[in-house]
């Protein structure tokens, strides 16, 4: 058979069209089937625990805010419209709309709850991004590369939990030069950017800057797949809830009641 | 054929002239945006996308309503449509530019868009998005040129156009179910988290495309020497009335899951875009206007003698045109950000910048409608 340029051109073409599409569908359905809840043992996998009553306790108390802005250059914005956050107080009922009731205890009634990115098992920030700017390390940490980010914002309308930050501005004009730490990238007007667990210190064997900093001792971070780690501990002693669970997007991040 | 474009009379000068400078005014505004940052326009942390990606939705649906026509007269040999099939394929083109545009000026780092091209990612419905969207301008660019340019020639269109014309059918349909499937996968985004999105946006472009179409041939016939006729504008009422009708329809079943299942999350999303809440009106004007708009235009269109009436149904298609421009050009989506993730209410409203950049996309569009459409009428006029 002879096999002319244009049918061999269709031919790739269909080809191309048809991977491409099993691809797609591959991708949606691992997410939700195979979603890497981090069972295999070999690898680790991070995950938070927020001990509530410990924190509550510190009224005022936000060191675990400023140690992470202050070491992630996050930058302070007034208008609450564009501000940027990677961890901060939410009151209770807020943070977890299906939860507080009329009667809810009033040692959490409206009082303001740690909030963070989730780094969620799916993904739906990972699942929309069209560039493969953020993504889901194999222990769980969910990253993102500001300068692959085309600002799109796509990521921030799936966030069940308005745990992403757009620079609606630069953010090297309100950032004073002297409180920036130079040993963390600084990042262009027009990007997204969220809490990434510290991974940088993660993987040098340390713990997020928030948990460094809380004195209270009521942020806990460690290994899920470690039966003997300081967050499985932490959960097997107490009752935990999570923010949305039933969104199916598996967050990591428990609140010890 | 493009050299028609640049002959015209006094008038038709004019009115490029208009255009080109609202579109520079548009262009002027982007470059503030641009050196500023998005900081220029209303949206903020919780309502994080606007009228731009508002109008974009609502054009895409325009680009894609050019089915309306192409498949009545080239699978159903409906000839009515023969002579403005081709205005509808030139219409899809100059709205897929638009929506390209609006695109581009919601990214915050516009000059890093072809990282869609560069780290695809095939599980990304705005990915695909480009995909289907720029594929559908090639095809359409193609069919429409191949088309006008035999017509001048007098010879039948080149064969491989026919297979394109057939692809271009479902592919229509494709760009608008992918622009649904942006929103209709979000969890926790209730408005938009709806089995039906994708329905509902094919029937709203159904209706307001061919309304758009239906008053482009009125203003064809006044201002050039093609006249398509009656004909295709009372089977193009007829598509209007029909896919209005279902539109409003597909808006009562969204009403009935919301309000009759109780469920607060689904009530809040609908309730905050049609009534507002808490101390904000937030979108009840808009909806209120739109809702007007539609209830006069299905009058016009549900009565055969209102609907046969050159006048009335010019007016029907405004406001078909208007009512769901409101609805889902400027409510639908910055509304869906209402309540945000923590269930407060951010109030949104486009700022100057973004009206001016939006009237200057809307310019541009204009702009190659107008100059498509005058090669349009420049090779009939030979004929």
């Amino acid at each position: 058979m002879e096999l002319n340029r244009r049918d061999l051109l269709k031919r790739a073409f269909r080809t191309g069209l048809a991977l491409f599409g099993g691809a797609a569908a591959f991708e949606v359905v691992r997410g939700e089937l195979l979603a890497d809840d981090g069972r295999n043992a070999q690898v680790r996998h991070f995950a938070m625990a927020v001990d509530l009553p410990l924190c509550l306790a510190a009224v005022s108390c936000s060191d675990c805010v400023t140690a992470c802005h202050k070491g992630h250059n996050v930058p302070s914005i007034p208008d609450k419209k564009r501000e940027i956050k990677w961890i901060w107080k939410e009151p209770f009922d807020q943070a977890f709309p299906g939860e507080a009731h009329e009667y809810t205890r009033q040692d959490l009634k409206g009082k303001e709850v740690m909030a963070l990115c989730n780094h969620c098992d799916n993904p739906p920030c990972v699942r929309v991004c069209p560039t493969g700017a953020t993504w889901r390390r194999e222990d769980g940490i969910v990253m993102m590369d500001m300068h692959r980010c085309i600002g799109c914002r796509y990521c921030m309308a799936a966030c069940p939990y308005g745990s992403r930050s757009f620079n609606w501005s630069d953010p090297a004009r309100v950032l004073p030069v002297k409180a920036a730490n130079p040993e963390y990238p600084r990042r262009t007007k027009g990007v997204v950017e969220k809490c990434s667990f510290c991974d940088e210190l993660v993987d040098t064997g340390k713990l997020p800057l928030c948990v460094g900093a809380c004195k209270a001792g009521a942020l806990v971070f460690g290994d899920l797949n470690d039966a003997g780690s300081v967050v499985r501990k932490a959960l097997a002693g107490r009752y935990a809830i999570r923010r949305k669970p039933s969104l199916g997007t598996g967050p990591n991040v428990y609140y010890l009641v | 054929m493009l050299e028609k474009a640049l002959s015209g009379g006094r008038l038709y000068w004019f009115w490029m002239a208009a255009l080109a400078l609202v579109a520079a005014g548009g262009f002027a505004s982007y470059l503030l945006q641009l050196r500023d940052g998005l900081v220029v326009t209303g949206m903020g942390r919780d309502v994080s996308w606007g009228l731009y990606i508002g109008q974009f939705t609502f054009f895409v649906g325009v680009a894609a309503s050019a089915v309306t026509v192409v498949l009545p007269y080239y699978l159903h040999d409906h000839r009515v449509f023969g002579p403005i099939t081709i205005l509808g394929e030139f219409l899809a083109i100059s709205s897929v530019v638009m929506c390209l545009a609006f695109i581009f000026a919601d990214m915050g780092q516009p000059f890093r868009i072809l990282n869609v091209f560069l780290h695809p990612s095939p599980a990304s419905p705005m990915f695909w998005d480009t995909v289907v969207l720029s594929g559908y301008l090639a095809l359409n660019l193609a069919i429409g040129w191949a088309a006008l340019g035999a017509e001048r020639k007098r010879v039948p269109p080149p064969r491989w156009v026919k297979p394109l014309i057939y692809i271009s059918i479902p592919w229509a349909i494709s760009i608008h179910t992918v622009t649904a499937f942006i929103y209709a996968g979000l969890p926790d985004r209730h408005l938009w988290l709806s089995a039906i999105t994708a329905v509902r946006f094919l029937a709203s472009a159904f209706a307001s495309g061919p309304a758009l179409l239906l008053l482009l041939c009125v203003a064809v016939e006044r201002f050039t020497s093609f006249r398509p006729g009656r004909e295709p504008r009372a089977a193009l009422s007829l598509i209007i009335a029909y896919a209005f009708t279902a539109h409003l329809f597909f808006l009562i079943l969204e009403f009935f899951t919301a309000y009759y299942s109780g469920i607060p999350a689904y009530r809040h999303s609908l309730g905050y875009l049609f009534f507002g809440a808490g101390d904000g009106a937030g979108f009840m004007p808009v909806m209120a206007a739109s809702l007007l708009c539609a209830a006069v235009a299905l009058i016009v269109l549900l009565v055969p003698a209102l609907r046969k009436n050159d006048r009335a149904m010019m007016a029907a298609a405004v406001l078909v045109f208007a009512s769901i421009m409101l609805e889902k050009g400027v409510g639908f989506v910055p509304a869906g950000f209402n309540p945000a993730p923590t269930g407060a209410l951010a109030e949104y409203a486009p700022t100057l910048t973004e009206l001016a950049i939006t009237a200057g996309i809307w310019a541009a569009g204009l702009l190659v409608l107008s100059a498509l459409f005058k090669i349009i009428v420049s090779v009939r006029e030979e004929a």
